[in-house]
């Protein structure tokens, strides 16, 4: 047996302690250990983004990174996305623009999405495209995807300018 | 892999020797090759070494006039680099052609480098900025230029307890301009059928007084091709230099044939990219 380590990181804001085998991935110890089951695994290569969380702010696939590198480091998940029972303003329009079938795509998505909006609050369409590139859908089309987002976009602005 | 050790060295000497401690060991960066090599097998090494914890490894800072990229600088710190992406546009469109925005968010200059694949995106545009990439091992560090590290698909000319420190870009004189440019069959998320570096430098009159080109998915390594150089220096890039380019180009390809393009398709399309890529970075260096 290989050698467990011992971590200690911070996932959605509260500090987490897991001890984990060092070739276990983070999407392995999210789903298994912390039993935060958001974030899929679509392949387990990079391709789908079913996996995407957020690591020190930057979009990754949770897949290809080690459960080991976020030691001390912050993870954010779609289970944080929500406020306690409100949901954010990009989960509320992908229901309504019915932007979902199975939904295995739609945590990754989402935490791509909002990663989108909080570098870039005014996409274009196709840097939106572009941006959730690295998300695949086999169910939508993408089409509603898109005009959930460019509409959570838009709600958002629009609250930051009255706020 | 149930015998796998991590380490995250705090220093560059701790890492080559936590390499040089016996059994087969791997450096890690962003882990976008190699988690997916070690997920299918291909890749089973006894440890690995994380370069991330290593001060400095992750950042870019200005040098003598040029750019010094820590090797484990992810795409996407490289593309918000405002000074960089103004000097050397080339290298960071190429960089950020590197996958996804997740894929970005890890992947690094380094090691889209040392995975040696020959169609790896950000190498033929560093080649074409003549690189050095600064190595650290048992023995100090030594420099080398970039398109000396990967010597066969998937091998390098690294010792097992070597590593890649950083990425210098050299010094950019007036009138410069670079550009990068690939063919795959889909618009985003796709592996280069043939990639075109162009790096140059023009007189106030707008003659290329400097010119190196780079050419990636063509040979089993990406190649700087001298003759395609030679071929527009002394020009304004008139369309008699661009066809010297176009042929100094398909004349340097030894490709294969794959789904991807035969090695028919590949050598025309390496002229045209290497005359596109000539004709944006001429551009590029007339408004610098
Ligand atoms: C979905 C997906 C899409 C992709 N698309 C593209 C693409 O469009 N174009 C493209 O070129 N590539 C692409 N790649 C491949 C990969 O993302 C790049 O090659 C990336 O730059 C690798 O960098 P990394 O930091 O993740 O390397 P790692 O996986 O950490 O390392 C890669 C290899 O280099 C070695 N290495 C890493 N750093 C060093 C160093 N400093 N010194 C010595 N050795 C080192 C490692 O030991 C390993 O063998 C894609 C990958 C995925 C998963
Ligand atoms: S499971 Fe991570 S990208 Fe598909
Ligand atoms: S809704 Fe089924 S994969 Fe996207």
């Amino acid at each position: 047996m290989s050698k467990r380590a011992h971590i200690s990181t911070t996932v959605n804001g509260d500090p987490v302690e897991f001890l984990t085998d060092p070739s276990a991935t983070l999407l392995d110890v999210l789903r298994d250990e912390l039993q935060l089951t958001g974030a899929k695994e679509g392949c387990g290569s990079g391709d789908c983004g079913a996996c995407s969380v957020t690591l020190d702010g930057r979009l990754v696939c949770s897949c290809l990174v080690l459960a080991v590198e976020t030691e001390g480091r912050r993870v954010e998940t779609i289970e944080g996305m929500a406020d306690g029972g409100e949901l954010h303003p990009l989960q509320r329009k992908f229901l309504e623009h019915a932007a979902l079938q199975c939904g295995f795509c739609t945590p990754g998505l989402l935490v791509s999405a909002k990663a989108l909006l909080d570098a870039n609050p005014d996409p274009t369409e196709t840097e939106a495209r572009y941006w959730l590139a690295g998300n695949l859908c086999r169910c939508t089309g993408y089409d509603k995807i898109i005009r959930a987002v460019m509409d959570a976009a838009a709600e958002l602005r629009q609250a930051r300018r009255v706020a | 892999m149930a015998q796998l050790d991590y380490v995250a060295p705090s220093t560059a000497e701790e890492a080559v020797r936590a390499l040089a401690a016996g059994g087969p060991a791997k450096v890690l960066a962003g882990g976008t090759d190699l988690l997916v090599q070690m997920r299918s097998g291909r890749v089973k090494p006894d440890r690995i070494v994380d370069l991330k914890r290593i001060p400095g490894l992750i950042g870019i800072r200005q040098e003598a006039g040029g750019f010094v990229i820590g090797a484990a600088t992810p795409g996407a710190v490289i593309g918000e680099h405002a000074a960089l992406a103004k000097a050397w546009p080339g290298v960071v469109e190429a960089v950020n052609l590197i996958g996804s925005t997740q894929v970005q968010g890890r992947a690094s200059l380094a090691g889209n480098l040392c995975n040696a694949s020959p169609a790896a995106d950000s190498v033929p545009a560093i080649i074409a900025a003549r690189a050095i990439a600064v190595i650290i091992g048992p023995a100090g560090r030594r420099e080398v230029p970039v398109e000396a590290i990967a010597v066969s698909p998937g091998t390098t000319s690294l010792g097992t307890d070597e590593f890649v420190l950083e990425i210098r870009l050299p010094p950019r004189p007036a009138r410069s301009g670079d550009a990068y440019l690939r063919s795959i069959p889909r618009t985003e998320m796709d592996i280069a059928v043939v990639g075109a570096g162009v790096s140059l430098t023009l007189d106030a009159a707008g003659v290329i007084t400097a010119a190196d080109v780079a050419l990636g998915a063509v040979a089993p390594t990406a190649l700087l091709v001298p003759e395609a150089g030679a071929a527009i220096i002394g020009s304004a890039l008139d369309e008699a230099a661009l066809d010297r380019l176009d042929a100094a180009a398909r004349a340097a390809c030894r490709p294969i044939s794959d789904k991807r393009g035969t090695a028919e398709f590949r050598t025309k399309i390496a002229g045209v990219l290497a005359r596109r890529a000539a004709t944006i970075a001429y551009q590029r260096a007339s408004e610098a």
